[in-house]
């Protein structure tokens, strides 16, 4: 039962994290960018090759997990933040005007362009598009007999935490923070007050994407095997996480990831129990997903989302 | 506007032009050296070109394409251009069927080797059997691939109710299991050898605690896991491909499960080492597909392909070779039945299940009457260290388990 509880944790997490970068980008936009799994899954080939890098230099043996890890995520983070201030420059800025349908057909399409494009990078260097990211942290805490947390999974969490800690805090207090909340309230009204719209809405991307950049790189310590398509299932889920917690709002992302990831773990394990064997672990999706259904039809918002007033 | 109007009408027009010059271009008869026509005939390739299969369906183009190559002379004399037309079906079964169509429509076309997928093969044979075309299958192994008992659907490996019962007949036999659990991907594939291992299992009396389904492409199996280590099964059996089955052999191995873990023919792959890691060691496959380089035939076979493509043959490499040259052997023999003149499909199709002791490097080949190989094995693999191929432990024949 606290295995459930951990293992649950670990994987809502993980989908916290990458529910953030759809909420903030909604939040600011309006807009879901769906191509943001795609985004992750950069991310996590780009930690990854950097992670294979300094195993094949022969680092990774002397190096401290902590930094080789820390140094992995840098580098996707800002190789996957900088694709992400791109994408918003070629693909939504110009749509900006559009009718709020068109950037979402143009996001999946960046989707599309990216799985391919990785797959193609991938298959003409290394002749192989899976890849396996080197094993980093194997030590296991054992708490009792029957409950044990793997390392990798507490850096996750660690991880996660910080980095929410941290968006919710630059969001909350500081200057930039404060003309993304105002953008994301009234674009005119905010640029009247004389804040650079574009500019802001490129650092959303930049680190809603840089975000991603870093999931990534985690969920390929964590679980090892990337490949282009790993971000669409992935993404699927986050995204939900994130209209469970509220869409658009930064602590009901955190709450929809970690909620979707228990009830995921939860349900896996007891609804063969409850139904006696009738509907077995492959039905956890749909119980979430019920879940799901039930909490938007009592709060259409979602968790922590207020509702929507009309501006007059 | 209107001078765009007027340069995109030009751009249609010179396009069109192009098309029907190219579409002149491509006749079906071509002349030779001797300035006389050779018929064309063309054996189609499909299988996952693209996509996250395409590791396991490029071996077997590479395989058809090798044989047309070494027939081509022979083919030659006969009066004929023999041409492969390689086909990606993106292991999708819509994308499959359009490329049914495709090759239905294109009359030179007179056997198609494939496909890797049975969920593709399935839907794409409905559209082949409209028009008599021939189909070897070089991978399927679900039951239903042959059990609808279409004239022109024939396969060189085992059923996946020979694989299961191989696997099952291992476990109890072999390792002797008295509790299993029972988890599959949900696809056709995966649940149907799920399904067959675990009937066979129940017949030889062992308990089976526990049937799970998983979804293909997730990561994180903890949920599925913990419900295998309250259970406490002597072995895991895993019905799917090896993304999955390697993380589950691995996320085994991290929660402290001791059981044994028994994968079909998709977890026999060179990647569950890599993903798997320490974990592989221990991990047992059943496959239709055996080891080619067990024999002597075989390793002369394995180092012309080395030679030729620069890279060791994949697990269905022999196979879509075998299969490319079973069908060049019906088409041959309709040939000669034809009194040298170019066969019909469905004179290629009749002879083909008609095939009788035919030697190939990875299989001999007897079809039987519902386009099932009698002489077809169960292989069954194990990772005794990290190192791929892994050596063979045992070989059940497969025609036991023919109904």
């Amino acid at each position: 039962m606290p295995q459930i509880l951990l293992d649950g944790l670990t994987l809502g997490f993980v989908y916290a994290i990458v529910a953030l970068g759809y909420t903030m980008v909604y939040g600011v936009l309006k807009l879901i960018n769906f191509a943001h799994s795609e985004v992750f899954m950069v991310g996590a080939f780009a930690g990854t090759e950097v992670l294979l890098f300094l195993h094949a230099m022969g680092y990774l043996a002397t190096l401290p997990p902590a930094v080789a890890l820390i140094c992995a995520m840098l580098i996707a983070m800002i190789l996957s933040g900088t694709l992400g201030v791109f994408i918003e420059r070629i693909a939504y800025r110009p749509l900006r005007q559009a009718p709020r349908l068109v950037p979402l057909i143009s996001a999946i399409g960046v989707s599309f362009f990216l799985q391919d494009a990785v797959r193609l990078i991938e298959g003409l260097w290394k002749n192989a598009f899976y890849l396996t990211a080197p094993t980093l942290f194997t030590n296991k805490i054992t708490i009792t007999p029957t409950l044990s947390l793997p390392v990798k999974s507490l850096v996750v969490i660690m991880a996660a935490v910080t980095m929410m800690v941290f968006l919710h805090l630059f969001v909350s207090r500081s200057k930039w923070g404060k003309a993304m909340r105002a953008v994301s309230q009234d674009q005119a009204t905010a640029s009247l007050m004389s804040i650079n719209v574009n500019r802001v809405i490129s650092l959303t991307f930049l680190i809603g994407a840089g975000l991603g950049g870093a999931a990534g790189t985690l969920f390929a310590a964590q679980y090892s095997l990337i490949h282009p398509y790993v971000g669409f299932l992935l993404g699927i889920k986050a995204f939900t996480a994130a209209v469970l917690g509220g869409i658009g709002n930064i602590p009901g992302a955190m709450l929809g990831g970690i909620l979707l990831g228990l009830l995921e773990s939860f349900g896996a394990a007891f609804l063969g129990v409850a139904t006696n064997g009738a509907m077995g672990a492959e039905y956890k999706d749909v119980f979430a997903f019920a879940i799901l259904i039930a909490v938007l039809i009592f709060k259409p918002s979602g968790l922590l989302g207020e509702p929507e007033r009309e501006k007059i | 506007m209107r001078g765009k109007g007027g340069l995109m009408a030009l751009l249609l027009v010179v396009a069109l032009v192009t098309l029907l010059a190219v579409g002149c271009g491509g006749g079906a008869t071509e002349p030779n050296d001797g300035g006389q026509a050779l018929e064309v005939i063309k054996v189609a390739s499909v299988s996952p070109l693209s996509g996250p299969q395409a590791g396991m369906g490029e071996p077997i183009k590479l395989g058809a394409q090798m044989a047309l190559e070494e027939q081509k002379a022979e083919f030659e004399a006969l009066g004929f251009k023999l041409e492969l037309s390689p086909q990606d079906d993106q292991a999708d079964p819509k994308v499959g069927v359009t490329v049914a169509q495709k090759l239905i429509a294109d009359k030179n076309v007179l056997v198609v080797v494939g496909h890797l997928n049975s969920g593709v093969a399935i839907p794409a044979s409905e559209v082949y059997v409209k028009d008599n075309l021939c189909q070897v299958s070089p991978a399927n192994t679900a039951t239903a691939i042959t059990d609808r008992e279409l004239p022109i659907v024939n396969r060189i490996v085992a059923r996946d109710d020979a694989q299961g019962p191989a696997g099952a007949d291992f476990a109890t036999n072999d390792l002797g299991a008295k509790k299993v659990f029972v988890i599959h991907d949900k696809t056709t594939y995966g649940q149907g050898v799920a399904d067959e291992f675990k009937k066979q299992v129940e017949a030889n009396g062992v308990q089976v605690v526990g049937y799970e389904g998983i979804t293909a492409g997730e990561s994180d199996f903890s949920a599925v896991l913990n419900a295998v280590a309250a259970a406490k099964p002597d072995v895991v059996y895993f019905g799917g491909m090896y993304p999955e089955g390697s993380l589950l052999a691995k996320q085994m191995k991290e929660k402290d499960i001791a059981a044994k873990f028994i994968g079909p023919d998709g977890m026999y792959d060179p990647k569950v080492i890599e993903i798997a890691g320490e974990a592989a060691i221990g991990v047992y496959c059943t496959s239709v597909a055996g080891d080619v380089t067990l024999t002597e035939v075989g390793r002369a076979w394995a180092d012309r392909y080395q030679a030729k493509f620069g890279q060791a043959p994949g697990s269905f490499a022999a196979y879509g070779y075998d299969a490319t040259n079973v069908a060049l052997e019906a088409i041959k023999q309709a040939i000669a039945a034809n009194g040298g003149e170019k066969p019909s499909r469905l004179q290629v199709t009749e002879v083909a299940r008609a095939i009788q002791d035919f030697k190939g490097v990875a299989t001999d080949v007897t079809f039987n009457v519902r386009g099932d190989n009698k002489d077809a094995k169960v292989f069954i693999y194990e990772f005794t260290e990290m190192k791929f191929p892994a050596p063979i432990v045992k070989e059940i024949v497969a025609g036991d388990y023919l109904k």
